[in-house]
């Protein structure tokens, strides 16, 4: 990656943006995973477009980083991510767990602006 | 010894009173069974002495022994039964003596035990000819699982058998001898085989078919003398002045009933031996009863299990005081087996004894098939017949002749195969018996569909027990589940996931017929949503296997499971193992060498696999490439470990270094796993190639297997370690390799296509259809007229293969995805090791615990 600083802008509905890399940089229905400050966030690309969602990519159940590497799907259309590990199924848009609900991953804003990925920073 | 003697309880009539049973076999076990059906609990103390050391067990399939099953598997007594239902059992222990006055019997350990009641359930002996030299070391019989370790352990340096009797039982033992890879011979004393349920014709093509299967047959040879030297049996000689070398006989001549403790307590014998009963079971002593094959009724004898298991429901309505009790009055000795993959079946009158009878028959000699049916004299009622090498027919044949159901106008027709069936299960009444093993109705079986729900054959095997003995009528039985489920409305699912509504073997019929080469387009003409972690591996699989495209590749890479999806084996703590390719298991010194110091580089953990390769552990996401960069450059490849794929074909070193190897096992190991490495299936492959049948590669473990002979090669299928251990099944014999690569082909492609998603080639074969002999059909036979289009598949994914790790490292873009971040050159901060026995493993949580507080820096640059 030719960039290894984190951009941070301010928009006006005070989320603060940080753009993390360039769309093309995840392949389709794949994930990745970036280093927001401190937090690794797991990013997930659906199909060809630029519809991307935000976790954290700690999987509560391994302990492990590991959620970017799930494989992506729906269950009756709730859009999902798989654990790699033990393959528990998350809710992408609010991190609970759908086959555990008490367990959930922390959700994080995320857009694509002018092809590049953006994810809201926390704290 | 009256010391030892339980008191029974006869001035309580309030307290149980004591019932033993003598003999622990099928029909035993099953008396003991209705008995706790039939609520014996509060009546009865139930003992059971058995004199084999184990508890009841399937006897009638004991050739599968040979095959791929185990005592256990055979074993008829669910775990707890007899424990959980009070009944008490003395294994291994026989009842020496009756004491009929006293009412207490004596067994060979010295156990004394007194009884209101008594049922001798002791079955029979196999009948060895009085022949000089019958007793010669290498001379067996064939009744006990015992039996059979004796024959297995001798068999190991034997390489002709002959079986004395060509009965049903002989047929079942030439059988066994052939699986333990014997030249089998069968000797006959009557003019034909199975003369007790088959006539002339149908005795000459089933030898003809027999025959065929490699086993020889000689009838008409009354045996003379068992000739040994030195010790060691060598030949026997008959009647006609001939002789047949062999190094083991087997006798399996006839049974006798063993009455012997009957006989000796002075219990009144049948006329051709077998203890007396009458109509409820009761010997002459009426508080002795004799159920299975020690009794004989109207000095008959039967040697059947369903005979047995009547007497069992009749003795057991008897002691239980069941007000309607059932009687029994003969048995219906009708039969349907599989022997030698040749099916025979024989019911009713069979050899048209009724006056008037009159008989119907059809030869097929190119089929290799005899169908005979006798019918009364105005040709409306069917009496009875013969089936030989096709008895698809048995089951509907049986109920018409039962149920009296008037024939057709033409009742040739029911003889041929492809008519419409002849029996709608509507026309069927409910009271027919479609098990006569375990006495199941059609009723109870519609029932059971219908109250319970249940929409799968095994289940409903299990639930009413139809179809568990023999298995004749496991198809009628099949047929009124369908039948059923139709009239209910029920559609039989086995779609793969809520995004297909196909089977993995619809969906692999869809994807290459209509030439689909990605998900998105799978799912566009077949199915709905996004698809999930169940379909995007399954299909991603199908593709590989199709197309061989590379998995890395845009539309598929978003399809795998994280092991493919960065080609390396995932651990717990989501670092990586690598597993390069060792074919064969050969590997040079320098090779070797490479493999050490790249673990040494990385810091990996490294541990030898039960596949003779080496897995180096630990491996961070980040350090993959590098690592591969390494290991292409020395010369390996991708082990494919990560897979669903051909993992490795084991071998032993053969002909080359071993003393007893008789073929080269190394090279063909190599040039096997190199033939189909990275061949992409519905589950992991293994594969393995011995010597000699010292088996030390364990061939007979895998997936598929390949043992030397002094001829060629054995090709074994459907075999796995793991969690449920399988034994190989023996496929083809004496191959050369040309012919052995052939069938392998086909029989993986078959494989691919037509299994479920994550099933293994053991659990596919156990659901499929028609089993060994199907499947021999099938790759050796080309039943289905396939084979060149499943070798066709297979020349494609030879010709197509390239090393995902290569081409991997040759895209930049494609190790891009390696990194842990996308946005940093950082490695995972949060991994934690702790040294043990000179490695690292990964840390606990508790040390964890310990080491983050002396480690504030939970960011480390890439080294």
């Amino acid at each position: 990656m030719e960039s290894s600083t984190v951009q941070s802008t301010t928009t006006a509905d005070s989320t603060n943006w940080v753009t993390v890399c360039a769309l093309d940089a995840i392949a389709p229905n794949t994930g990745v995973n970036a280093l927001v400050g401190t937090e690794q966030v797991a990013i997930f690309r659906f199909g060809s477009t630029d519809e991307v969602y935000a976790t954290g990519n700690f999987d509560p159940f391994s302990k492990a980083f590991v959620m970017s590497r799930g494989i992506l799907g729906d269950r009756q259309g709730v859009l999902k991510v798989a654990s790699p590990i033990y393959k528990q199924n998350f809710n992408l848009k609010t991190g609970v767990c759908l086959d555990d609900e008490t367990v959930s991953l922390p959700v994080y804003l995320a857009r694509v602006v002018e092809g590049q990925v953006q994810i809201e920073a926390k704290g | 010894m009256d010391s030892l003697v339980e008191p029974r309880n006869v001035s309580m009539p309030n307290r149980k009173q004591t019932l033993v049973i003598v003999g622990n076999g099928m029909v035993g076990h099953r008396f003991l069974q209705l008995m706790v059906e039939k609520g014996a609990g509060d009546r009865w103390n139930l003992i059971t002495f058995g004199e084999e050391p184990r508890l009841a067990y399937d006897r009638v399939h004991l050739s599968q022994y040979f095959e791929d099953k185990t005592a256990a598997d055979l074993t008829l007594v669910k775990p707890g039964f007899y424990q959980n239902s009070g009944i008490k059992s003395y294994v291994g222990d026989r009842v020496v003596e009756i004491d009929r006055q006293r009412q207490v019997v004596k067994s060979a350990n010295g156990i004394e035990i007194a009884y209101d009641r008594l049922v001798l359930a002791t079955g029979s002996y196999p009948f060895v000819p009085p022949i000089q030299g019958n007793d010669a070391t290498g001379t067996f019989v064939y009744r006990t699982i015992e039996d059979l370790d004796a024959m297995k352990a001798y068999g190991q340096q034997a390489k002709t058998g002959v079986v004395v009797g060509g009965g049903l039982l002989g047929l079942e033992c030439a059988n066994a001898l052939k699986s333990l890879g014997l030249e089998t011979h069968v000797v006959e004393f009557a003019p034909r085989l199975m003369p007790v349920q088959i006539d002339e014709t149908g005795g000459a093509v089933l030898k003809e078919k027999i025959e065929a299967l490699g086993v020889q047959v000689h009838t008409s040879k009354a045996t003379t003398d068992i000739v040994s030297k030195n010790g060691k049996l060598v030949r026997m000689e008959f009647a006609d002045g001939s002789s047949l070398q062999t190094d083991m006989i087997v006798f399996s001549a006839g049974i006798r009933a063993r009455d012997e403790l009957a006989r000796n307590a002075d219990l009144q014998m049948g006329e051709r031996g077998g203890v007396m009963i009458d109509e409820t079971c009761q010997t002459s002593d009426p508080k002795v009863y004799a159920i299975g094959e020690c009794a004989s009724y109207q000095g008959r004898t039967f040697g059947l299990v369903a005979p047995g298991y009547q007497m069992a429901e009749v003795a057991s309505d008897g002691l239980m005081g069941v007000a309607a009790a059932q009687q029994f009055t003969g048995a219906d000795m009708s039969t349907k087996l599989k022997l030698l993959g040749v099916d025979v079946a024989s019911f009713g009158d069979n050899f048209a004894k009724t006056p008037g009878a009159k008989e119907l028959a059809v030869t097929d000699a190119v089929a290799g098939t005899y169908k005979k049916l006798v019918v009364d004299a105005d040709g409306k009622l069917l009496l009875g017949g013969i089936l030989v090498g096709d008895a698809e027919a048995y089951g509907t044949l049986l109920q018409l002749m039962q149920n009296q159901i008037p024939l057709p106008e033409n009742p040739l027709g029911l003889l041929v195969a492809a008519a419409a069936p002849a029996l709608s299960m509507d026309q069927l009444p409910d009271t027919a018996q479609v098990c006569s093993c375990n006495n199941v109705t059609k009723a109870q079986l519609c029932e059971a569909i219908q109250c319970d729900g249940i929409t799968e054959l095994p289940t409903l095997k299990q639930c009413t027990a139809a179809g568990t003995g023999c298995g004749g009528c496991v198809p009628l039985v099949k047929d009124i589940l369908n039948s059923e489920l139709k009239k209910a409305g029920v559609e039989v699912k086995n779609h793969i996931c809520e995004h297909f509504p196909y089977s993995r073997q619809e969906l692999y019929h869809l994807l290459r017929v209509g030439q689909i080469q990605s998900f998105d387009a799978l799912l566009e003409q077949h199915g709905t949503g996004q698809g999930c972690e169940v379909c995007k591996p399954t299909v991603a699989s199908m593709l590989a296997s199709s197309w061989n495209d590379y998995v890395l590749n845009t539309p598929h890479v978003g399809l795998q499971d994280t092991n493919d999806s960065f080609l390396a084996n995932i651990q717990k703590d989501g670092t990586y193992s690598v597993i390069p390719r060792i074919p064969g298991g050969e590997i040079t010194p320098e090779k070797l060498i490479v493999l050490g110091q790249v673990a040494q580089e990385f810091d990996l953990y490294t541990k030898i696999t039960g596949a003779q390769r080496v897995d180096l552990f630990g491996a961070r996401l980040d350090q993959l490439p590098l690592i591969w960069q390494r290991l292409v450059e020395a010369g390996f490849e991708s082990g494919h470990a990560y897979g669903k794929a051909l993992r490795t074909v084991k071998s032993c070193v053969g002909s080359t270094w071993c003393r007893f190897g008789v073929q080269d096992s190394t090279s063909l190991a190599i040039e096997i796993e190199l033939r189909y490495r990275g061949l992409r299936s519905p589950h992991k492959l293994k594969s393995a190639v011995s010597g000699c049948t010292r088996e030390c590669a364990e061939a007979q473990g895998k997936d598929f297997g390949i043992i030397a002979t002094e001829n060629g090669w054995n090709l074994y299928v459907c075999g796995n370690g793991g969690m449920t251990p399988h034994h190989a099944l023996l496929l083809a014999t004496d191959l050369d390799k040309e012919t052995l690569i052939k069938y392998i082909d086909r029989f993986l492609v078959f494989y691919i296509r037509t299994a479920d998603k994550l099933q293994r080639t053991s659990t596919w074969f156990k659901k499929l259809e028609g089993g060994l002999d199907y499947l021999k059909q099938v790759i050796i036979e080309d039943s289905l007229g396939i084979a060149e289009e499943l070798e066709a598949q297979m020349h494609h994914h030879v010709d197509t293969y390239q090393c995902e790790w290569k081409t991997t490292i040759e895209h930049p873009e494609k190790v891009q995805r390696f990194r842990h971040f996308v946005n940093a050159d950082v490695a995972d901060p949060s991994l934690v090791y702790v040294q043990e026995r000179g490695q690292k493993r990964p840390a606990t949580e508790a040390e964890r615990a310990v080491l983050s507080q002396s480690q504030d820096a939970l960011i480390a640059p890439v080294p």
